[in-house]
């Protein structure tokens, strides 16, 4: 366990980084420190393995001030990864993954078999890659080679300052996966930083959320989703914000479009738009002129019935649109005609015919989360007035 | 060219001494360069007083500009005449490049590596020689290199102050107005020069190989 008791930091040029950090890390958790560029993260961070020094206060790791250990020793017991993954690109994967264990002395049979262990609880072979340099392998897996280099030594602390910012969303996925699991196997008291809030709620116990050097809350994501402190909070995990008079206005649909509607021009053939579906995720495409009028719907089955006719275009193969709204239609309707019709999602055509928007079942969802919170404040504090 | 040849043949003994003298006080003039650059830009590296890297600085490129000759002639009334004034005019001309080079190749390492090995517990010393060493050591041979082949052109001035070498073969040359003399001293430094810029360039692949890329479990 990691314990902050009124840790200060003030730079040398004068920058007062962090104001009054009281703070614990709970033993076998995994703590993500979360907040915009330059609120004292990474400071925080570092001063857990003495790589910064606090100007006043104290840090204790299960009761040990870390300030009275040697910091060499120390950060051989705590594993840590950084963003730019820093790995030696003069040793080889093996001696990358065997730093630690080399550095405190193990012997050479100890360590080959742990760096085998190792790759494969990252999912790489060890045949493959031991030998391998950093520069041979993918962002993605030199990163699960960072990973795995912090687990080498078996630290009951690991330290993680972004570690999968630079990576793109598909390999940050997978490694956020991959540490959940290796987590729930191994229980590591870790740090992590990030200032994605998605990243944090999937992989977090508990969230401190820091802003201009202070902590602003501390809770498990659930709870700082339903209950965030302050306004702050909301719109940094990306709530609507709402005063308490707009919160019961009713939304009106153009509030809850999705972003792209996918359209397609009449002239397009059936290959076409069977690819743009698949490629957009979508069962069904709005079919528009040239100034964006909105001509008709055709769905995955209609493409599919006439598909054998090379020559069709979307414009032979269409559907009439049955329903459709106008703007500034307020949504209570909108939702009715659509459970009523069972209309998957449904248009907003302005008085010219132009297609200016869509809603769907997901945008209606999606919007209502988003406020829910909030109106429920504000139903709270109504009652509250009244009682 | 025949009559070359079998004048090389004739002084053979004497080339071979003028060689080996010019080998040894351009090694000598290098080696300590080494010693003394290395270490150095090590330290600069490290010394957080920006004033005192600009004085050092400073100072090597001054030694770098003054010309040859005069530094030899400088030397004559503090040391005397021979090799020993020799190699030390010399070395102090390597001083610049192998220093500005280790510089760059110590700076030129990743900061998020120079932070990671930090963080997972390597001391300052281990660092510099496990981490930090190996990535600027491609660096640091070029400046070894590009030192050697100068200073084995200008060790040819040595000769004026009685220290021999293939220069010595050119100040006679002179002397007697033999022109093979004079061609033999000079195309001995361009072949000395070609030999060891190669023999230095091997140096460097092996011990990138060597104890570069293998340094975590045999250093
Ligand atoms: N060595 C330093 N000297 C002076 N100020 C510093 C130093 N290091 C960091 N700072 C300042 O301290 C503040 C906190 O820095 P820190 O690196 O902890 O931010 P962070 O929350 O990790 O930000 P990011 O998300 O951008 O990494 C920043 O305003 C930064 O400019
Ligand atoms: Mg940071």
């Amino acid at each position: 366990m990691i314990e902050f008791q009124h840790v200060k930091k003030v730079y040398d040029d004068g920058f007062q980084a962090l104001k009054e950090i009281n703070l614990e890390f709970k033993k076998g958790e995994l703590t993500v420190l979360i907040g915009p560029s330059g609120c004292g993260k990474s400071t925080t961070m570092k001063m857990i393995n003495r790589l910064m020094t606090p100007s006043s206060g104290k840090i204790l790791i299960n009761g040990k001030n870390v300030s009275e250990q040697n910091p060499v020793e120390l950060r051989r017991n705590i594993g840590y990864v950084i963003q730019n993954i820093g790995l030696f690109p003069h040793m080889t994967i093996g001696k990358n993954v065997a730093v630690v264990p080399h550095l405190k002395k193990w012997d050479k049979a100890a360590i080959d078999k742990r760096v085998d262990e190792l790759l494969r609880l990252v999912n790489l072979d060890p045949e493959v890659y031991r030998d391998r340099y950093p520069s041979e392998l993918s962002g993605g897996q030199q990163q699960r080679i960072g990973v795995a280099r912090a687990f080498a030594a078996d630290p009951d602390v690991i330290l993680m300052d972004e570690p999968f910012s630079a990576l793109d969303p598909i390999s940050r996925e997978q490694l956020q996966d991959e540490l959940i699991r290796l987590q729930e196997e191994l229980n590591k008291t870790i740090v992590f930083v990030t200032h994605d809030m998605d990243e944090a709620i999937k992989i977090a116990d508990t969230i401190v959320l820091m802003k201009d050097g202070e902590v602003i809350q501390t809770g498990s994501p659930e709870r700082i989703l339903r209950h965030p402190a302050n306004d702050f909070v909301r719109t940094f995990i990306g709530q609507k914000r709402m005063d308490s008079e707009t919160s019961i206005d009713i939304p009106i649909v153009d509030e809850v479009t999705v972003p792209n509607p996918v359209t397609i021009f009449p002239s397009r053939g059936l290959a076409e738009a069977i690819k743009m579906m698949e490629r957009r995720k979508v069962d069904s495409l709005f079919i528009v002129d040239r100034q964006h009028k909105l001509q008709g719907i055709v769905s995955i089955y209609n493409v599919l019935d006439q598909y054998g006719e090379e020559n069709k275009t979307v414009k032979d193969v269409m559907k009439p649109i049955g329903y459709l709204v106008r703007p500034g239609t307020p949504l209570p309707d909108a939702v009715k005609m659509m459970s009523e019709h069972r209309l998957t999602n449904l248009a907003i055509v302005d008085d010219t015919g132009k297609f200016v928007g869509l809603i769907t079942r997901g945008s209606v969802v999606k919007h209502l989360s988003e406020v829910y919170p909030s109106i429920v404040d504000s139903l709270a504090n109504t009652f509250g007035e009244e009682a | 060219m025949n009559a070359f040849l079998s004048f090389v043949q004739e002084r053979g003994a004497d080339i071979a001494v003028a060689l080996r003298d010019h080998l040894t006080i351009s090694a000598a003039a290098v080696l300590l360069g080494c010693l003394v650059a290395i270490p150095l830009g090590i330290a600069l590296v490290y010394n957080r007083f920006n004033w005192l890297n600009s004085i050092v600085f400073f100072l090597a490129n001054l030694l770098q500009t003054v010309p040859s000759l005069a530094l030899l002639a400088i030397l004559i009334p503090l040391m005397g005449i021979g090799m020993k004034p020799a190699i030390i005019a010399l070395f102090l001309y390597s001083i610049m490049p192998i220093l500005r080079n280790t510089y760059d190749g110590f700076d030129s390492v990743d900061r998020g590596v120079l932070e990671s090995a930090r963080g997972m517990g390597y001391g300052t010393l281990q660092r510099i020689i496990r981490i930090q060493l190996p990535l600027a050591l491609p660096y640091i041979m070029s400046g070894i290199r590009v030192t050697s082949v100068y200073i084995i052109s200008w060790a040819t001035l040595a000769a004026l102050i009685g220290a021999g070498g293939l220069g010595q073969l050119i100040v006679s040359g002179l002397g007697v107005n033999k022109p093979e003399l004079i061609i033999t001293g000079a195309l001995g430094a361009i072949v000395l020069a070609f030999l060891i810029d190669g023999l230095l360039g091997w140096l460097e692949r092996v011990l990138t190989r060597r104890f570069g890329r293998t340094s975590s479990i045999t250093a």
